[in-house]
Protein backbone atom coordinates (compact mmCIF):
# COMPACT_ATOMS: atom_id res chain seq x y z
CA UNK A 1 0.00 0.00 0.00
CA UNK A 2 2.34 2.23 0.70
CA UNK A 3 4.58 1.11 -2.17
CA UNK A 4 1.71 1.76 -4.17
CA UNK A 5 1.69 5.54 -2.53
CA UNK A 6 5.31 6.33 -3.05
CA UNK A 7 5.26 5.12 -7.13
CA UNK A 8 2.32 6.89 -7.29
CA UNK A 9 3.96 10.35 -6.05
CA UNK A 10 7.31 9.74 -8.32
CA UNK A 11 5.19 9.46 -11.16
CA UNK A 12 3.03 12.21 -10.27
CA UNK A 13 6.30 14.45 -9.59
CA UNK A 14 8.05 13.20 -12.95
CA UNK A 15 5.18 14.42 -15.12
CA UNK A 16 5.29 17.45 -13.02
CA UNK A 17 8.88 17.69 -14.25
CA UNK A 18 8.07 16.95 -18.05
CA UNK A 19 5.00 18.99 -18.58
CA UNK A 20 5.67 21.95 -20.88
CA UNK A 21 5.94 24.89 -18.31
CA UNK A 22 6.57 27.41 -20.77
CA UNK A 23 3.52 29.63 -22.20
CA UNK A 24 5.37 30.33 -25.44
CA UNK A 25 5.29 26.58 -26.36
CA UNK A 26 1.62 25.84 -24.74
CA UNK A 27 0.52 28.64 -27.20
CA UNK A 28 2.15 27.22 -30.02
CA UNK A 29 0.95 23.95 -29.50
CA UNK A 30 -2.36 25.25 -29.18
CA UNK A 31 -1.68 27.10 -32.08
CA UNK A 32 -0.85 24.66 -33.95
CA UNK A 33 -3.58 22.35 -32.97
CA UNK A 34 -6.01 24.97 -34.30
CA UNK A 35 -4.61 25.04 -37.36
CA UNK A 36 -4.59 21.51 -37.90
CA UNK A 37 -8.52 21.44 -37.29
CA UNK A 38 -9.20 24.00 -39.52
CA UNK A 39 -7.31 22.33 -42.05
CA UNK A 40 -9.67 19.34 -41.69
CA UNK A 41 -12.50 21.03 -41.39
CA UNK A 42 -11.28 22.69 -45.07
CA UNK A 43 -10.61 19.73 -46.53
CA UNK A 44 -13.32 16.85 -45.08
CA UNK A 45 -16.32 19.49 -45.69
CA UNK A 46 -15.18 20.44 -48.82
CA UNK A 47 -14.88 24.40 -47.80
CA UNK A 48 -14.97 27.00 -50.53
CA UNK A 49 -12.36 28.99 -50.48
CA UNK A 50 -14.53 32.21 -50.27
CA UNK A 51 -16.30 30.77 -47.30
CA UNK A 52 -13.73 29.21 -45.45
CA UNK A 53 -9.89 29.87 -46.92
CA UNK A 54 -7.33 27.49 -46.13
CA UNK A 55 -4.79 27.89 -43.48
CA UNK A 56 -2.37 27.47 -46.50
CA UNK A 57 -4.12 30.21 -48.58
CA UNK A 58 -4.32 33.00 -45.74
CA UNK A 59 -0.46 32.09 -44.90
CA UNK A 60 -0.02 32.49 -49.27
CA UNK A 61 -1.71 35.96 -48.27
CA UNK A 62 0.06 37.05 -45.65
CA UNK A 63 3.04 36.95 -47.10
CA UNK A 64 2.13 37.98 -50.54
CA UNK A 65 0.60 41.13 -49.27
CA UNK A 66 2.37 41.77 -46.22
CA UNK A 67 3.68 45.35 -46.49
CA UNK A 68 0.26 46.37 -46.99
CA UNK A 69 -0.95 44.73 -44.05
CA UNK A 70 2.37 45.83 -41.99
CA UNK A 71 1.01 49.59 -42.57
CA UNK A 72 -2.54 48.78 -41.23
CA UNK A 73 -1.17 46.81 -38.69
CA UNK A 74 1.04 50.10 -37.71
CA UNK A 75 -2.00 52.26 -37.39
CA UNK A 76 -4.18 49.70 -35.62
CA UNK A 77 -1.28 48.99 -32.69
CA UNK A 78 -1.41 52.94 -32.52
CA UNK A 79 -4.59 53.14 -31.83
CA UNK A 80 -4.75 50.08 -29.22
CA UNK A 81 -1.51 51.78 -27.18
CA UNK A 82 -2.12 55.95 -27.31
CA UNK A 83 -5.95 54.60 -26.56
CA UNK A 84 -4.23 52.35 -23.42
CA UNK A 85 -2.48 55.11 -22.50
CA UNK A 86 -4.99 58.18 -23.01
CA UNK A 87 -7.59 55.50 -20.78
CA UNK A 88 -5.41 54.50 -18.36
CA UNK A 89 -4.43 58.39 -17.30
CA UNK A 90 -8.04 58.77 -17.20
CA UNK A 91 -9.48 56.19 -15.57
CA UNK A 92 -6.33 57.23 -12.56
CA UNK A 93 -7.46 60.50 -12.54
CA UNK A 94 -10.88 59.59 -12.06
CA UNK A 95 -10.20 56.63 -9.42
CA UNK A 96 -8.24 59.62 -7.19
CA UNK A 97 -11.18 62.17 -7.70
CA UNK A 98 -13.75 59.75 -6.29
CA UNK A 99 -11.33 58.94 -3.51
CA UNK A 100 -10.32 62.09 -2.44
CA UNK A 101 -13.35 64.12 -2.86
CA UNK A 102 -15.92 62.19 -1.61
CA UNK A 103 -19.17 64.16 -2.66
CA UNK A 104 -17.55 64.11 -6.54
CA UNK A 105 -18.14 60.40 -5.90
CA UNK A 106 -21.46 60.48 -5.51
CA UNK A 107 -22.37 62.54 -9.24
CA UNK A 108 -19.22 60.52 -10.85
CA UNK A 109 -20.41 56.90 -9.87
CA UNK A 110 -23.61 56.51 -11.67
CA UNK A 111 -22.24 58.64 -14.64
CA UNK A 112 -19.67 56.59 -15.06
CA UNK A 113 -22.27 53.36 -15.07
CA UNK A 114 -24.52 55.12 -17.34
CA UNK A 115 -21.66 55.79 -19.55
CA UNK A 116 -20.80 52.05 -19.97
CA UNK A 117 -24.61 51.42 -20.09
CA UNK A 118 -24.36 52.83 -23.79
CA UNK A 119 -22.20 50.56 -25.80
CA UNK A 120 -19.53 52.61 -27.24
CA UNK A 121 -20.43 51.10 -30.92
CA UNK A 122 -23.94 53.43 -30.34
CA UNK A 123 -21.47 56.07 -30.09
CA UNK A 124 -18.87 55.53 -32.60
CA UNK A 125 -21.05 57.28 -35.63
CA UNK A 126 -20.87 60.17 -32.98
CA UNK A 127 -17.59 60.10 -32.58
CA UNK A 128 -16.77 59.85 -36.41
CA UNK A 129 -18.64 62.65 -36.86
CA UNK A 130 -17.00 64.54 -34.48
CA UNK A 131 -13.48 63.94 -34.36
CA UNK A 132 -12.95 62.41 -38.14
CA UNK A 133 -12.03 59.09 -39.96
CA UNK A 134 -8.40 59.52 -38.15
CA UNK A 135 -6.84 57.98 -35.68
CA UNK A 136 -7.98 60.10 -32.94
CA UNK A 137 -12.05 58.88 -33.06
CA UNK A 138 -10.60 55.26 -32.56
CA UNK A 139 -8.12 56.25 -29.66
CA UNK A 140 -11.07 57.37 -27.69
CA UNK A 141 -13.07 54.32 -28.98
CA UNK A 142 -10.16 52.53 -27.29
CA UNK A 143 -10.21 54.59 -24.55
CA UNK A 144 -13.53 54.63 -23.51
CA UNK A 145 -13.86 50.93 -23.27
CA UNK A 146 -11.20 50.53 -20.98
CA UNK A 147 -11.62 53.44 -19.01
CA UNK A 148 -14.77 51.61 -17.05
CA UNK A 149 -12.64 48.80 -15.71
CA UNK A 150 -9.60 50.95 -14.99
CA UNK A 151 -11.57 53.61 -13.04
CA UNK A 152 -13.17 50.80 -10.90
CA UNK A 153 -10.24 48.82 -9.82
CA UNK A 154 -8.04 51.38 -9.31
CA UNK A 155 -10.37 52.67 -7.03
CA UNK A 156 -11.49 49.56 -5.27
CA UNK A 157 -7.48 49.27 -4.70
CA UNK A 158 -6.94 52.66 -3.14
CA UNK A 159 -10.52 52.49 -1.13
CA UNK A 160 -9.09 49.08 0.38
CA UNK A 161 -5.54 49.88 1.59
CA UNK A 162 -5.27 47.27 4.94
CA UNK A 163 -6.41 49.94 7.67
CA UNK A 164 -3.62 48.76 9.73
CA UNK A 165 -1.15 49.97 7.42
CA UNK A 166 -2.80 53.36 7.81
CA UNK A 167 -2.89 53.48 11.42
CA UNK A 168 0.91 52.93 11.74
CA UNK A 169 2.02 55.89 9.28
CA UNK A 170 -0.73 57.86 10.88
CA UNK A 171 0.98 57.12 14.50
CA UNK A 172 3.86 58.63 12.43
CA UNK A 173 2.62 61.66 11.50
CA UNK A 174 2.19 60.71 7.82
CA UNK A 175 0.37 63.76 6.37
CA UNK A 176 -2.60 62.76 4.03
CA UNK A 177 -0.80 63.60 0.74
CA UNK A 178 1.99 61.06 2.23
CA UNK A 179 -0.27 58.73 3.35
CA UNK A 180 -1.63 58.59 -0.52
CA UNK A 181 1.88 58.71 -1.92
CA UNK A 182 3.35 56.03 0.29
CA UNK A 183 1.04 53.42 1.54
CA UNK A 184 -2.10 54.28 -1.20
CA UNK A 185 -0.97 54.40 -4.10
CA UNK A 186 1.50 51.09 -3.97
CA UNK A 187 -0.76 49.69 -2.31
CA UNK A 188 -3.50 49.86 -4.81
CA UNK A 189 -0.80 48.65 -7.74
CA UNK A 190 -2.30 44.89 -7.81
CA UNK A 191 -5.69 46.29 -8.19
CA UNK A 192 -4.59 48.06 -10.85
CA UNK A 193 -2.65 45.41 -12.32
CA UNK A 194 -5.49 43.46 -12.86
CA UNK A 195 -7.35 46.57 -14.37
CA UNK A 196 -4.37 46.94 -16.81
CA UNK A 197 -4.62 43.01 -17.74
CA UNK A 198 -8.34 43.41 -18.64
CA UNK A 199 -7.82 46.51 -20.71
CA UNK A 200 -5.29 45.42 -23.00
CA UNK A 201 -7.62 42.47 -23.82
CA UNK A 202 -10.22 44.78 -24.79
CA UNK A 203 -8.82 48.02 -26.14
CA UNK A 204 -8.04 46.42 -29.51
CA UNK A 205 -11.76 45.76 -29.56
CA UNK A 206 -12.71 49.45 -29.09
CA UNK A 207 -10.20 50.30 -31.74
CA UNK A 208 -10.90 47.53 -34.33
CA UNK A 209 -14.95 48.66 -33.70
CA UNK A 210 -13.92 52.18 -34.51
CA UNK A 211 -12.59 51.32 -37.51
CA UNK A 212 -15.84 49.18 -38.75
CA UNK A 213 -17.81 52.62 -38.63
CA UNK A 214 -15.62 54.39 -40.46
CA UNK A 215 -12.03 54.92 -41.03
CA UNK A 216 -9.27 54.95 -43.61
CA UNK A 217 -6.68 52.87 -42.36
CA UNK A 218 -5.97 50.29 -39.92
CA UNK A 219 -6.45 46.50 -39.87
CA UNK A 220 -10.34 46.98 -39.05
CA UNK A 221 -10.41 49.05 -42.56
CA UNK A 222 -8.39 46.25 -44.72
CA UNK A 223 -11.16 43.77 -43.55
CA UNK A 224 -14.08 45.55 -44.40
CA UNK A 225 -12.30 46.41 -47.62
CA UNK A 226 -11.47 42.59 -48.19
CA UNK A 227 -14.89 41.67 -47.07
CA UNK A 228 -16.64 43.56 -49.85
CA UNK A 229 -14.35 41.95 -52.59
CA UNK A 230 -15.17 38.84 -51.41
CA UNK A 231 -11.07 38.37 -50.52
CA UNK A 232 -12.16 36.21 -47.41
CA UNK A 233 -8.19 34.78 -47.20
CA UNK A 234 -7.29 38.50 -46.70
CA UNK A 235 -10.13 39.17 -44.01
CA UNK A 236 -8.36 35.79 -42.20
CA UNK A 237 -4.51 37.38 -42.95
CA UNK A 238 -5.89 40.69 -41.18
CA UNK A 239 -8.14 38.72 -38.53
CA UNK A 240 -4.81 36.55 -37.76
CA UNK A 241 -2.01 40.11 -37.43
CA UNK A 242 -5.19 41.21 -34.66
CA UNK A 243 -5.02 38.00 -32.56
CA UNK A 244 -1.60 37.69 -32.61
CA UNK A 245 -0.89 41.47 -31.64
CA UNK A 246 -3.44 41.05 -28.81
CA UNK A 247 -1.77 38.10 -27.45
CA UNK A 248 1.37 40.02 -28.19
CA UNK A 249 0.22 42.96 -25.80
CA UNK A 250 -1.09 40.77 -23.04
CA UNK A 251 1.94 38.69 -22.33
CA UNK A 252 4.00 41.51 -22.96
CA UNK A 253 1.88 43.53 -20.49
CA UNK A 254 1.65 40.74 -18.05
CA UNK A 255 5.37 39.90 -18.24
CA UNK A 256 6.03 44.16 -17.26
CA UNK A 257 3.41 43.90 -14.15
CA UNK A 258 4.99 41.30 -12.84
CA UNK A 259 8.58 42.61 -13.27
CA UNK A 260 7.01 46.20 -11.74
CA UNK A 261 5.25 44.34 -9.31
CA UNK A 262 6.92 41.90 -7.90
CA UNK A 263 5.06 41.15 -4.33
CA UNK A 264 1.99 40.84 -6.31
CA UNK A 265 -0.31 37.63 -5.08
CA UNK B 1 35.42 84.18 21.07
CA UNK B 2 31.69 84.85 21.14
CA UNK B 3 30.95 83.23 17.84
CA UNK B 4 31.93 79.78 20.12
CA UNK B 5 29.97 80.63 22.83
CA UNK B 6 26.96 81.28 20.68
CA UNK B 7 27.85 78.09 18.51
CA UNK B 8 28.28 75.68 21.66
CA UNK B 9 25.34 76.89 23.86
CA UNK B 10 23.48 76.38 20.41
CA UNK B 11 24.77 72.93 20.45
CA UNK B 12 23.78 72.88 24.16
CA UNK B 13 20.28 73.80 23.47
CA UNK B 14 20.01 71.11 20.49
CA UNK B 15 21.60 68.26 23.19
CA UNK B 16 18.75 69.09 25.42
CA UNK B 17 15.52 69.30 22.88
CA UNK B 18 17.27 65.19 22.09
CA UNK B 19 17.47 64.99 25.45
CA UNK B 20 14.11 65.91 26.29
CA UNK B 21 12.89 63.40 23.01
CA UNK B 22 14.51 60.57 24.31
CA UNK B 23 13.72 61.15 28.15
CA UNK B 24 11.35 58.44 29.56
CA UNK B 25 7.74 59.64 29.86
CA UNK B 26 5.71 57.73 32.25
CA UNK B 27 2.11 57.52 31.54
CA UNK B 28 -1.11 57.82 34.61
CA UNK B 29 -4.67 57.49 33.62
CA UNK B 30 -7.54 58.06 36.35
CA UNK B 31 -11.01 57.39 36.17
CA UNK B 32 -10.74 56.77 32.35
CA UNK B 33 -13.70 56.53 30.50
CA UNK B 34 -13.85 55.81 26.86
CA UNK B 35 -17.08 55.60 24.39
CA UNK B 36 -17.54 54.94 20.64
CA UNK B 37 -19.54 57.66 18.64
CA UNK B 38 -21.79 54.79 17.33
CA UNK B 39 -22.61 53.13 20.59
CA UNK B 40 -24.60 53.86 23.31
CA UNK B 41 -22.19 51.84 25.66
CA UNK B 42 -18.74 52.63 27.00
CA UNK B 43 -16.99 50.32 26.52
CA UNK B 44 -14.46 51.39 29.23
CA UNK B 45 -15.30 52.48 32.21
CA UNK B 46 -13.39 53.32 35.83
CA UNK B 47 -9.84 53.27 34.28
CA UNK B 48 -6.86 53.39 36.57
CA UNK B 49 -3.45 52.21 35.18
CA UNK B 50 0.13 53.48 36.06
CA UNK B 51 2.45 53.70 33.43
CA UNK B 52 5.85 54.34 34.88
CA UNK B 53 8.56 55.62 33.04
CA UNK B 54 11.61 52.71 31.39
CA UNK B 55 8.66 50.07 32.79
CA UNK B 56 6.82 47.09 31.10
CA UNK B 57 3.06 47.90 31.60
CA UNK B 58 1.40 44.91 30.73
CA UNK B 59 -2.72 44.54 30.35
CA UNK B 60 -4.55 41.44 30.32
CA UNK B 61 -7.79 40.57 29.43
CA UNK B 62 -10.23 38.65 26.97
CA UNK B 63 -10.51 39.06 23.28
CA UNK B 64 -13.04 42.05 22.89
CA UNK B 65 -12.53 43.07 26.37
CA UNK B 66 -11.32 46.87 24.56
CA UNK B 67 -7.80 46.60 25.41
CA UNK B 68 -6.94 46.95 21.80
CA UNK B 69 -9.51 50.71 22.17
CA UNK B 70 -7.10 51.59 24.62
CA UNK B 71 -3.81 51.26 23.00
CA UNK B 72 -5.48 52.98 19.85
CA UNK B 73 -6.68 55.71 21.92
CA UNK B 74 -2.74 55.76 23.62
CA UNK B 75 -2.34 55.86 20.09
CA UNK B 76 -4.42 59.12 18.74
CA UNK B 77 -6.15 56.61 15.92
CA UNK B 78 -9.58 57.26 18.25
CA UNK B 79 -9.57 60.66 18.57
CA UNK B 80 -12.36 61.17 15.61
CA UNK B 81 -14.33 57.87 16.66
CA UNK B 82 -14.31 57.65 20.27
CA UNK B 83 -15.22 59.80 23.41
CA UNK B 84 -12.54 60.25 26.20
CA UNK B 85 -13.53 61.36 29.68
CA UNK B 86 -10.82 61.04 32.71
CA UNK B 87 -7.53 62.48 33.38
CA UNK B 88 -4.70 61.12 31.31
CA UNK B 89 -1.38 62.52 31.73
CA UNK B 90 2.14 62.20 30.99
CA UNK B 91 5.45 62.74 33.20
CA UNK B 92 7.33 65.04 32.30
CA UNK B 93 3.89 66.80 30.80
CA UNK B 94 4.15 66.64 26.92
CA UNK B 95 2.01 65.55 23.86
CA UNK B 96 1.56 62.04 23.64
CA UNK B 97 1.13 61.72 19.70
CA UNK B 98 4.37 63.07 19.36
CA UNK B 99 6.05 60.36 21.70
CA UNK B 100 4.63 56.67 20.61
CA UNK B 101 5.92 54.52 18.36
CA UNK B 102 2.89 51.72 17.91
CA UNK B 103 3.48 48.07 17.02
CA UNK B 104 0.34 45.64 16.37
CA UNK B 105 -0.44 41.93 16.05
CA UNK B 106 -0.15 42.06 12.39
CA UNK B 107 3.60 42.77 11.15
CA UNK B 108 2.01 45.53 8.97
CA UNK B 109 5.62 45.32 6.79
CA UNK B 110 5.14 47.06 3.40
CA UNK B 111 5.54 43.92 0.62
CA UNK B 112 6.41 46.48 -2.16
CA UNK B 113 9.16 48.01 0.42
CA UNK B 114 12.52 46.16 1.11
CA UNK B 115 13.12 45.25 4.76
CA UNK B 116 15.64 47.70 4.96
CA UNK B 117 12.91 50.77 3.69
CA UNK B 118 10.22 49.00 5.75
CA UNK B 119 13.20 50.25 8.48
CA UNK B 120 13.31 53.51 7.27
CA UNK B 121 8.99 54.21 6.75
CA UNK B 122 9.03 56.62 9.68
CA UNK B 123 12.45 58.60 8.04
CA UNK B 124 9.33 59.10 5.13
CA UNK B 125 7.00 61.18 7.43
CA UNK B 126 6.62 64.10 9.69
CA UNK B 127 8.08 67.69 9.06
CA UNK B 128 11.71 66.98 10.49
CA UNK B 129 12.48 64.54 7.62
CA UNK B 130 16.12 66.44 6.54
CA UNK B 131 17.61 65.04 3.15
CA UNK B 132 20.95 65.21 4.26
CA UNK B 133 20.84 62.50 7.24
CA UNK B 134 19.63 59.67 4.55
CA UNK B 135 23.13 58.01 4.98
CA UNK B 136 23.04 58.51 8.33
CA UNK B 137 19.61 57.29 9.22
CA UNK B 138 20.39 54.07 6.46
CA UNK B 139 22.88 53.29 8.82
CA UNK B 140 21.11 53.55 11.77
CA UNK B 141 18.30 51.09 10.54
CA UNK B 142 21.35 48.78 9.19
CA UNK B 143 22.61 48.34 12.72
CA UNK B 144 18.99 47.56 14.03
CA UNK B 145 18.54 44.97 11.61
CA UNK B 146 21.71 43.83 12.55
CA UNK B 147 20.68 43.89 16.42
CA UNK B 148 17.26 41.63 15.66
CA UNK B 149 19.42 38.87 13.58
CA UNK B 150 18.82 40.25 10.16
CA UNK B 151 21.70 41.88 8.86
CA UNK B 152 21.94 39.98 5.71
CA UNK B 153 18.14 40.30 4.61
CA UNK B 154 18.12 43.86 4.31
CA UNK B 155 17.27 43.54 0.60
CA UNK B 156 14.55 41.37 0.69
CA UNK B 157 11.38 41.60 -0.06
CA UNK B 158 9.33 40.68 3.07
CA UNK B 159 7.31 38.00 1.28
CA UNK B 160 10.57 36.05 1.62
CA UNK B 161 10.50 36.38 5.65
CA UNK B 162 9.29 33.92 7.80
CA UNK B 163 6.37 35.04 10.77
CA UNK B 164 9.20 35.46 13.13
CA UNK B 165 11.74 37.15 10.97
CA UNK B 166 8.73 39.88 9.90
CA UNK B 167 7.52 40.73 13.40
CA UNK B 168 11.60 41.35 14.05
CA UNK B 169 11.27 43.96 10.85
CA UNK B 170 8.61 45.27 12.81
CA UNK B 171 10.58 45.73 15.97
CA UNK B 172 13.26 46.94 14.27
CA UNK B 173 11.12 49.75 12.57
CA UNK B 174 9.78 50.44 15.87
CA UNK B 175 13.10 50.96 17.19
CA UNK B 176 13.89 53.32 14.46
CA UNK B 177 11.34 55.86 15.09
CA UNK B 178 13.32 56.14 18.69
CA UNK B 179 10.19 57.12 20.96
CA UNK B 180 10.15 56.75 24.40
CA UNK B 181 7.11 55.16 24.80
CA UNK B 182 6.18 51.86 22.15
CA UNK B 183 2.45 50.88 22.31
CA UNK B 184 2.56 47.24 21.39
CA UNK B 185 -0.82 45.59 20.73
CA UNK B 186 -0.10 41.34 20.73
CA UNK B 187 2.78 41.69 18.95
CA UNK B 188 3.78 38.11 19.68
CA UNK B 189 0.60 36.67 19.37
CA UNK B 190 0.73 35.00 15.72
CA UNK B 191 3.95 33.17 16.65
CA UNK B 192 4.63 29.82 17.41
CA UNK B 193 5.78 29.19 21.23
CA UNK B 194 9.74 29.01 20.94
CA UNK B 195 9.72 31.62 18.22
CA UNK B 196 7.46 34.06 20.65
CA UNK B 197 10.12 33.22 23.32
CA UNK B 198 12.85 34.40 21.91
CA UNK B 199 11.13 37.40 20.16
CA UNK B 200 10.20 38.26 23.86
CA UNK B 201 13.53 38.41 25.09
CA UNK B 202 14.88 40.37 21.71
CA UNK B 203 12.44 42.78 22.66
CA UNK B 204 12.48 42.91 26.18
CA UNK B 205 16.91 43.67 25.81
CA UNK B 206 16.26 46.33 22.95
CA UNK B 207 13.08 48.19 24.40
CA UNK B 208 15.66 48.72 28.08
CA UNK B 209 15.05 51.72 28.68
CA UNK B 210 11.71 52.46 27.06
CA UNK B 211 8.15 53.04 28.51
CA UNK B 212 6.28 49.82 27.21
CA UNK B 213 2.39 49.28 27.15
CA UNK B 214 1.95 45.61 26.07
CA UNK B 215 -1.90 43.99 25.43
CA UNK B 216 -2.14 41.39 25.70
CA UNK B 217 -4.23 38.04 26.43
CA UNK B 218 -1.56 35.52 27.31
CA UNK B 219 -1.03 35.12 30.80
CA UNK B 220 2.23 33.96 30.94
CA UNK B 221 3.60 36.62 28.59
CA UNK B 222 2.63 39.27 30.63
CA UNK B 223 3.87 37.29 33.59
CA UNK B 224 7.02 36.72 32.01
CA UNK B 225 7.67 40.35 31.02
CA UNK B 226 5.90 42.67 33.41
CA UNK B 227 6.83 45.22 35.98
CA UNK B 228 2.97 46.27 36.58
CA UNK B 229 0.48 44.01 35.40
CA UNK B 230 -3.42 45.07 34.89
CA UNK B 231 -6.19 42.87 34.16
CA UNK B 232 -9.35 44.28 32.19
CA UNK B 233 -12.32 43.05 32.19
CA UNK B 234 -16.20 43.35 33.08
CA UNK B 235 -18.31 45.00 30.32
CA UNK B 236 -17.78 48.11 30.13
CA UNK B 237 -14.20 46.67 31.21
CA UNK B 238 -12.34 47.97 34.31
CA UNK B 239 -9.10 47.71 35.20
CA UNK B 240 -7.65 45.77 38.35
CA UNK B 241 -3.94 45.92 39.44
CA UNK B 242 -1.93 42.54 40.29
CA UNK B 243 1.31 42.26 42.11
CA UNK B 244 4.02 40.91 40.48
CA UNK B 245 6.88 38.81 41.30
CA UNK B 246 9.67 40.81 41.95
CA UNK B 247 12.61 38.60 40.34
CA UNK B 248 13.80 40.35 37.31
CA UNK B 249 12.34 40.53 33.69
CA UNK B 250 12.30 37.88 31.50
CA UNK B 251 10.89 35.96 34.55
CA UNK B 252 11.90 32.49 34.60
CA UNK B 253 8.51 30.58 35.09
CA UNK B 254 8.74 29.40 39.15
CA UNK B 255 5.90 28.79 42.03
CA UNK B 256 5.09 32.41 42.45
CA UNK B 257 4.50 32.76 38.82
CA UNK B 258 2.51 29.85 38.45
CA UNK B 259 0.45 31.34 41.78
CA UNK B 260 -0.09 34.30 39.67
CA UNK B 261 -1.11 32.45 36.40
CA UNK B 262 -3.55 30.69 38.50
CA UNK B 263 -4.53 34.21 39.73
CA UNK B 264 -5.09 35.47 36.70
CA UNK B 265 -6.76 32.59 35.20
CA UNK B 266 -9.14 32.66 37.89
CA UNK B 267 -10.11 36.42 37.06
CA UNK B 268 -10.61 35.54 33.14
CA UNK B 269 -12.44 32.57 33.99
CA UNK B 270 -14.85 34.71 35.55
CA UNK B 271 -15.16 37.34 32.71
CA UNK B 272 -16.17 34.80 30.25
CA UNK B 273 -19.13 33.80 31.79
Amino acid sequence: MNDLIQTNALSRRLKNKERISHPLVRILISAAVMIGLWQAVVVLFDMPSFILPSPADVFARLIERYAILLQHSWVTAQEILLGLLFGLTMGLLFALQMLLFKPVKHWLLPLLIASQAIPVFAIAPVLMLWLGYGIASKIVMAALIIFFPITICCYDGLRNTPVGYLDLVKTMGASKWQMLRHIQLPAALPALASGIRVAVVIAPIGAVAGEWVGSSAGLGYLMLQANARMMIDEMFAALFILSVLSIVLYFVADRLLKKLIPWEI
Amino acid sequence: MGQSTISSAAMRMSANRLAANNQAVGITISDGYLRYHDSDDAILTGLNIDMPSGAWTCILGRSGCGKSSLLRYLANLLDDKADWRGELSTQPQCDLKDHIAYMAQQDLLMPWLSVLDNVLLSTQFGTDSQPSAIDAQRAKAQGLLQQVGLADKSDYLPQRLSGGMRQRVALARTLMQDKPIVLMDEPFSALDAVTRYRLQNLAHRLLQDKTVVLITHDPQEAIRLAHRLYIMQGRPAFTESLSVPDSATPRDFDAECAQLQQTIMARLEHDYE
